[in-house]
């Protein structure tokens, strides 16, 4: 198994081996130096330099790839098929302990063009390939297991920034190839423009979302507005699909930014539920394959395999979320293990009852899964009461939210976290109106963990909207 | 905002009001707020807020004798002030002393203990002053001969920590305050996240630490921004010498960073440490007490004796990095050294709370 690998990156393995640590013990010590020249091997047998450290037979990337630019330590120690076969040993590790996807599951694939993403569509393709191989050699056998499907999902956001439309199309183009080319089995290519998640028509969609975007005047505000309005309508077509999980391409270095972000912006309480490999506060549950890889890595990987990514419509980053991504890259040149350091903290805050994959009918495979499960997880806490959550972050609430009575909307300010009253709903009363009117439906009426209190609020919102003469979910 | 102080009152040339009451010009912006107010206010605003935290908290009782932990820097100088003012305009019936740390270090502490006594003098606040050679036998330059400038940090950060304490002890005071601030705490917060300490993230923002010991910290400060102590010392006619705070390494700059994008983000972060869920089955490190000092530890003997008891046996390395004995390989020493030194930014490991 991946995991007795020394280098083994795992965060559950290394929860494991440090438990009984004082955590000031656990701060890693850089291994490698910064550039190929200054690696070597440390441990076990001596080795002749530029030998795969694993298989000790082929020469290590760094060796048989010089070409490939800003690669790690990992470049300096393992050939290429060892580190392929490492990276994903972490995946299916990750799939299979936490029960991630069942084989009745209908899997969505989240798909920006960047490498995580490109990585984690590559092994999912992989694992359905392995387990169509085994479908089809047993299928004459008496009750073999099915294989699960796989679509992918491109967020089309050009509506809020808007790309040249050749760039686009040929964007698009590229990502279609790249799907169709991970066949057989087949998967579906769904290119999902964030102003869906309205229910109207399209010319009063994009206007409608390009007011709801503009009446947002903080620019961290805007770019969280457009994460959770990017996981709104992934929601939104995995659901009206018919398919029962997503899967994120999000990787140890984007999951230790989002970990200050959250920090900085105030967000510590519900910080856990955004990271753990499972999040079931969704109608779809949402799943994070590649959570313990970093994107050094898989940014290597796509080098070595010659994964074709398409990198033009990304939107850099400002404000306190661009901050962060420079002061994490930073450190990284510091000291190569800190993102792992960051994730691993993190991940010993205490998750949410729901960051456990929800209970399946198929009582096999459920059973396989729950072994392995106790083995490797840490237990959430399932005496804690039901959650009420942000209505427009979907973030778990802390009990204690104040807000002041006397306000029109106050009942709108005790719906939302303390970090989005402040960098995206407006200051007052009027553009507060004008706001709501703008929110998608699914923002306030979207099923979720609910109490009486929260009920009522849906309710109350919902009049706000009705003047809109809004059709409702179709 | 300008728009709706112009419709009020008549708007008057070269100038522009403080926002709070609305009569004299505005001197500052006020950095936790961004109001602009003028220096009267601003004094109230930020007296009031401090005596707001500290009965809100109820870090005082009546009757209490308190030490003022005392650096000569710009945060105990205040803070000595302050405490000092709110004591006598609100009656908290305290007795107040002022505790300062000569690390003997020659050079570096004469301004600063200069400064403190001045600070006796101006608010009446008796002055202990402690030294590492009272305390331990050794000063910094007798340490600093003979293990070399390597390392010394280690002794004077582990022997500073303990050295209030222990000063403490001997004014027998009730409680110990601390000039940390804002900046300082939302700092630990993010040093702690990046260096995998989740004991003491789980702690770190406890305004009250050691209540269970026998002289409990607190930190009147842990809303006040720095930048706001700094407003304060250069709007008045206080004294202006301070000891050298060489501020370096990446977590402070960054919060520096943060400030100027988004002013509440130190508060946020704050929020964030208090809020973060930590379960308590998480394995912390228990506290104890030294068998030797008798002083908290979670060791069978705290970090000073352990390196005391080296200096006294000529032998200094001992206690300090426990992988020298396993791993001899200079480059890997050096690496570590100056991976640690950059995060850290107050000089001596003040932040260590």
């Amino acid at each position: 198994m991946a995991c007795n690998s020394g280098t083994c990156q795992s965060g559950s393995c290394r929860d494991e081996f440090s438990a009984g640590e004082d955590g000031r013990k656990q701060r890693p010590v850089p291994e490698i130096g910064n550039g190929s020249d200054h690696a070597s091997p440390r441990r076990g047998e001596s080795i002749a330099e530029g030998v795969c450290i694993k298989c000790k037979v082929n020469g290590t990337i760094a060796t048989t790839h010089p070409a490939i630019t800003g690669s790690g330590g990992d470049a300096g120690r393992f050939c290429a098929d060892c580190f392929r076969s490492n990276l994903f040993g972490k995946f299916r590790f990750a799939v299979t302990s936490n029960a991630m996807i069942s084989p009745t599951d209908n899997v969505l694939v989240a798909f920006s063009g960047g490498s995580s993403s490109r990585v984690a569509l590559q092994f999912v393709h992989e694992m359905q390939q392995k387990a169509q191989k085994n479908f089809d050699a047993t299928k004459s056998t008496e009750r073999v297991l099915p294989v699960f499907r796989v679509g992918v999902a491109y967020i089309d956001e050009t509506t809020v920034y808007p790309v040249p439309s050749n760039d686009f199309d040929r964007a698009v183009n590229e990502m279609e190839l790249i799907v169709s080319s991970l066949a057989p089995p087949e998967k579906q290519f769904f290119v999902v423009p964030t102003e869906s998640i309205y229910s109207t028509d399209f010319t009063a969609e994009r206007d409608r979302l390009t007011k709801l975007v503009d009446a947002v005047s903080d620019v961290t505000g805007k770019q969280d507005l457009m994460k959770h309005l990017r996981m709104s309508c992934l929601q939104k077509a995995a659901y009206e699909n018919g398919y029962t999980k997503i899967v994120m391409g999000t990787c140890t270095s984007q999951i230790a930014c989002h970990v200050l972000e959250a920090t900085v912006k105030g967000q510590g309480f519900s910080l856990a539920a955004d990271i753990q490999y499972v999040d079931a506060r969704w109608k779809i549950p949402v799943v994070l394959p590649l959570r313990d890889c970093p994107s050094e890595e898989l940014n290597m990987l796509c080098s070595l395999d010659s994964l074709k990514t398409v990198e033009s419509l990304e939107q850099p980053r400002s404000g306190i979320n661009g901050l962060i991504s420079s002061f994490v890259k930073l450190l990284q040149v510091e000291n190569p293990s800190r993102e792992s350091t960051i994730v691993r903290t993190a991940g010993k805050l205490t998750p949410f009852s729901f960051n456990t994959a929800p209970e399946v009918g198929d009582v096999t495979t459920h059973l396989a899964s729950k072994r392995r499960q106790k083995k490797y997880n840490l237990k959430p806490d399932e005496s804690l009461p039901t959650e009420s959550f942000c209505l427009i972050c979907n973030s778990p609430l802390k009990k204690t939210n104040d807000f002041h009575h006397g306000e029109t909307h106050a009942e709108i300010y005790s719906g939302t976290c303390s970090s989005c009253q402040f960098q995206i709903l407006p200051k007052d009363n009027s553009s507060m109106e004008y706001f709501c009117s703008l929110l998608p439906q699914s923002m306030t009426t979207l099923p979720k963990y609910t109490n009486d209190n929260q009920k009522l609020l849906r309710e109350q919102i919902q009049d706000c909207l009705l003047s809109e003469s809004d059709d409702g979910t179709s | 905002m300008a728009s709706e102080v112009a419709e009020e009152t008549p708007k008057p040339r070269g100038g522009r009001f403080c926002t709070l009451c609305n009569a004299r010009r505005a001197a500052l912006k006020r950095p936790k707020t961004l109001e602009q107010i003028c220096k009267e206010c601003f004094y109230e605003v930020f007296e009031d807020e401090i005596h707001r935290v500290i009965v809100d908290n109820n870090l005082f009782r009546r009757g209490e004798r308190v030490a003022i932990g005392a650096s000569g820097g710009k945060d105990s100088t205040v803070l000595a002030y302050v405490l000092s003012e709110l004591n006598r305009r609100h009656d908290y019936g305290l007795d107040l002393f002022l505790l300062s740390v000569d690390e003997g270090i020659t050079g570096y502490r004469d301004d600063s203990l200069e400064t403190v006594k001045r600070n006796e003098i101006q608010y009446g606040l008796p002055l202990k002053v402690v030294s590492y050679k009272q305390l331990y036998g050794w000063t910094m330059d007798e340490i600093v001969k003979l293990i070399g400038l390597k390392n010394n940090c280690t002794f004077c950060g582990v022997f500073r920590r303990q050295a209030l304490d222990r000063g403490a002890t001997l004014l027998k005071v009730d409680k110990l305050v601390t000039g940390h601030n804002a900046d300082d705490i939302a700092e630990t917060v993010l040093l702690n996240i990046l260096r995998g300490d989740i004991a003491r993230l789980s702690r770190c923002t406890f305004i009250t630490t050691g209540e269970d010991g026998p002289i409990p910290r607190c930190k009147p400060f842990k809303y006040t921004y720095e930048k706001e102590i700094r407003n304060l010392t250069s709007a008045s006619s206080w004294w202006r010498i301070y000891s050298p705070n060489a501020y370096r390494g990446f977590a402070r700059e960054f919060i520096k960073d943060l400030e100027r994008l988004r002013p509440r983000a130190i508060l946020d972060i704050i929020k964030s440490g208090e809020d973060f869920r930590i379960s308590t089955t998480t394995k912390m490190p228990e506290q104890g007490n030294c068998e030797r000092c008798g002083y908290i530890s979670s060791q069978k003997w705290c970090k000073a004796c352990v390196l005391l008891e080296g200096l006294n046996r000529g032998l200094p390395k001992m206690g300090i990095g426990r992988s020298r004995g396993i791993d001899n390989e200079r480059n890997k020493d050096v690496k570590e050294t100056n991976g640690t030194k950059s995060l850290e930014s107050k000089q001596c490991g003040s932040l260590d709370f």
